[in-house]
């Protein structure tokens, strides 16, 4: 998997079908395009279907596209995209039909969009002009970007806050989802935390991220109200072995140690849920977010070795102190001068699986959200993880980061998690229709 | 109300007499088509009071009809024709204690709903009325012209309340009656609001009456409802103001001989309830309006109900060529008016900065669902 990186940019060497050549080719009706079908949504498919998709596909430019359909959603073990728009929503209505209509049109939507096609089966030009049109355009030449769009349903879909059973969902709610328990030093605003609903949108291409969450939030009026988002502009993470480890805000290499893609009974054991929980969500996920601020000037201004110190990496290399490369093992019984080489107020020594005893699949994202009121930048990373359970995951991980070092320097400001349905089988399929067909 | 942007299309001379001239034969033709008779010679007589609306007939021939309403009660009170949804067929406001107002309304074969409303406030003391007579289905270009006459009437009978309402208000202000004014002054706007699609067809007048600070050229005064408002909020005096109020009432006079003359088409009556709806999320749940008094919710309900009037116009025609949406936009319209009717308070709404955030973002995400159905009504009849 090529992404660009400081080191390789990445030229777009196979661009995918854009709308405006899409729907060019279509009026033209080209042999070659007639060939993969007559409707756009099959050529849309034959595009993503191609040598491009698929997470453990090799050879996938930045600007192809991810296939829609499968056993799990994608976004979630997909190689980590560049761009991130997460917008958390609240259903306004009672009506649970109308919760369905919305999860149905969702899904065809995302699998028109996820395809690089526009989000209406009209278009953003080609309708009545009279009438707006049913895509907001922005996306018009812009190939799939390897556009994924994730769905998760949180604690409150099934029982609100007061205790209300909106949708006869209340006996389904899986036993694991529950809001987060409140940790040490939390400073969570309830304005940009929870939601009835989650959509992930990642892509390569800032633009085509925002594109897809507009439009999903316009088809959703009158159903669900969006209750916060957050946009993040890198990936803090890998989660592929071909991807080079990312740098966060504080300057370091971040996700170096994380689940990955490529490691499919640890997904299994740490990621998908299995058939120990609600049926209708084997195959998923648990997915938790976290805003944390970084307290950016503090930071800069602390020594190279209080910073490496904090961390338990060396800034340059992301070597755990006491090695040289990157990927060298992480052993904490190194020793420099007579002390641990890897301190045990680390953040690497009391995050690392080793030590919380359990492993999560990250995926965040850098944010800043220009300045505060001071002048200080509002920056930090948008925590975004993966896990069969949050429980045995963040939960676990967070607990035992009591003693973190990297406390003094970072605040969490929202907090939400999120079951995620598992993939949309095939075009007759659609996001829950197992919690809710049924 | 946004001054420069989202205006309707301006229309030029030529073609705003054209239309002039197209919506009197309209207008005709469809009191022809409908009534299949004359005047009504008769008068309906309604005896309203505080809990009661005794209308002499329930059944009728159809034709145009004259009711005298006679109100006994202590409160103000409005008296309605409906048609099915709530369309307003006619309607007559402020009829005050110990008087008699006239509605004249033209009522083709069907069922309708009479209704006083005391305190000129919910749903109103409802009665069955039916019109028996000649009933034949209209073409559907009979049907959009008829819109526009229904449309028509609807602003004539908004348009001498405003003049009413805005005489009351200027008087205040000339009088030096700093909190007579303040009262008025939301009253007043109600009509105006209602019926802005019509008046911003008047570019020019349109700003001059409800130009907000900031919005003029470089040397250009700000004038009208908004000069006011700063001068009794901010600086609590009417001093200075009598120029302004007088050029207030010469505008709105001017406006209003306009407005009762002219038609809009049905594209512009549905662009023009998309319009309000889109001055209802830009200006009011803002609090851009009416940022010195903060009686942004007047115009909040001003606009929806103008809206609504609009689309209602347009009904028939929709329940002909898209039902399902018109099934969605009277859910849509109720809901926004429920989410609406919680800031309800006596003689009036709650001020725009007592509201709480999560309260305005009810308000805005019913707006934004209505306004998206609305915005498909435009299509819908464009399509002949």
């Amino acid at each position: 998997m090529t992404e660009p990186t400081a080191d390789q940019p990445a030229a777009p060497q196979r661009p995918g079908l854009s709308r405006r050549r899409l729907f060019g080719a279509l009026g033209a009706g080209t042999a070659g395009v007639l060939a993969a079908g007559t409707a756009g949504g099959v050529v849309g498919r034959a595009t993503a279907d191609g040598p491009a998709g698929g997470a453990h596909a090799s050879g996938a430019a930045p600007t192809d596209a991810v296939p829609f359909h499968g056993e799990h959603q994608a976004g979630i073990v997909t190689p980590a995209q560049d761009r991130l728009h997460f917008v958390a929503l609240d259903v306004t209505t009672d009506s649970r039909e109308d919760l369905v209509a919305l999860l149905q049109d969702w899904t065809a939507a995302a699998r028109r969009m996820t395809a690089g096609q526009d989000a209406g089966e009209v278009g953003a030009v080609d309708g009545d002009r009279y009438a707006p049109p049913d895509d907001t355009g922005e996306a018009i030449g812009l190939p799939p970007s390897g556009l994924t769009l994730t769905v998760g349903f949180g604690p409150t879909l099934f029982t609100t806050a007061d205790g209300r059973d909106r949708f006869g969902l209340a006996v389904r709610r899986p036993a694991p989802l529950v809001e987060l328990p409140s940790f040490p030093g939390d400073q969570i605003d309830p304005a940009i935390s929870g939601g009835d609903l989650c959509i992930q949108a990642c892509a390569n291409d800032p633009q085509v991220a925002v594109h897809a969450v507009r439009n999903l939030v316009r088809i959703g009026a009158g159903v669900v109200s969006v209750r916060w988002s957050q946009l993040g502009f890198g990936r803090t993470s890998s989660t592929s072995n071909g991807q080079a480890t990312p740098r966060n805000l504080f300057g370091f290499k971040d996700g170096t140690a994380n689940l990955k893609a490529e490691n499919g009974s640890t997904l299994d054991r740490f990621v998908w849920v299995g058939d120990d929980d609600a049926d209708w969500l084997r195959g998923g996920s648990y997915l938790v977010t976290r805003r944390i601020r970084m307290l950016i000037e503090p930071w800069d201004s602390s020594s190279l070795d209080e910073q490496q110190r904090t961390i338990g990496r060396t800034k340059g290399t992301g070597a755990p102190l006491g090695q040289r490369a990157e990927f060298d093992p992480v052993d904490f019984t190194t020793r420099v001068d007579g002390e641990f080489a890897i301190p045990e107020t680390s953040h690497v020594f009391l995050a690392h699986p080793t030590n919380a005893g359990t492993a999560i699949l990250r995926r965040g994202y850098s944010f800043v959200d220009g300045s505060d009121g001071l002048g200080r930048l509002d920056a930090g990373l948008f925590f975004i993880a993966f896990q069969r359970d949050p429980g045995t995951g963040f939960v676990q991980v967070q607990r035992n980061l009591r003693r973190d070092a990297l406390n003094e320097y970072v605040r969490h400001t929202s907090s939400a998690v999120f079951a995620c349905p598992p993939g949309v089988r095939d075009p007759a399929d659609w996001w829950g229709r197992a919690l809710l067909s049924g | 109300m946004s001054v420069r942007d989202r205006r309707l299309p301006l229309l030029t001379a030529g073609l705003l007499a054209a239309l002039t001239t197209a919506a009197c034969s309209s207008a005709d033709a469809g009191s022809g088509a409908a009534s299949g008779g004359g005047e009504s010679a008769d008068t309906v007589a309604v005896a309203a009071t505080d809990d009661a609306c005794d209308v002499a007939s329930s059944e009728l021939p159809a034709g145009t009809h004259s009711f005298a309403v006679t109100n006994s009660g202590d409160q103000v009170t409005e008296f309605y024709v409906y048609a099915e949804g709530d369309r307003v067929m006619g309607e007559v406001e402020n009829i005050a204690p110990g008087l008699t107002r006239e509605l004249l309304v033209e009522l083709p074969a069907g069922s309708y709903q009479t209704a006083c409303k005391p305190g000129m406030d919910g749903d109103g003391i409802r009665g069955d009325l039916t019109v028996t007579g000649e009933a034949r289905s209209l073409s559907e270009d009979e049907t959009l012209a008829r819109a526009s006459a229904e449309y028509q009437r609807y602003v004539q009978s908004q348009t001498g309340a405003l003049l009413e309402q805005t005489t009351a208000f200027v008087d205040a202000v000339e009088a030096g009656d700093v909190e007579g004014a303040k009262a008025l002054y939301p009253v007043a706007r109600t009509y105006w609001e209602r019926i802005e699609p019509v008046a911003e067809v008047f570019g020019d007048l349109d700003p001059l009456i409800d130009g907000r600070e900031g919005d003029q050229a470089e040397g250009e005064d700000l004038t009208g409802f908004h000069r006011i408002e700063q001068a009794l909020w901010v600086g609590g005096t009417t001093e200075g103001m009598t120029p302004y109020a007088d050029q207030l009432l010469t505008d709105v006079q001017q406006i209003v001989e306009l407005a009762d003359d002219t038609t809009l088409d049905p594209l512009q009556l549905a662009n023009g309830a998309k319009a309000l709806l889109d001055e209802i999320a830009t200006g009011k749940i803002t609090g851009e309006e009416d940022r010195y008094s903060h009686t942004d919710l007047w115009d909040f309900a001003a606009n929806l109900e103008g809206s609504e009037a609009a689309v209602q116009a347009l009904r028939p025609h929709l329940e002909e060529t898209d039902p399902d949406l018109v099934a969605e936009i009277d859910e849509r319209f109720a809901a926004t008016e429920a989410e609406l009717g919680q800031y309800r308070t006596e003689g009036g709404w709650t001020l725009h900065d007592q509201l709480t955030e999560d309260q305005l973002r009810g308000l805005s995400d019913s707006v934004t669902a209505l306004s998206e159905s609305v915005s498909q009504v435009a299509a819908a009849v464009a399509h002949e």
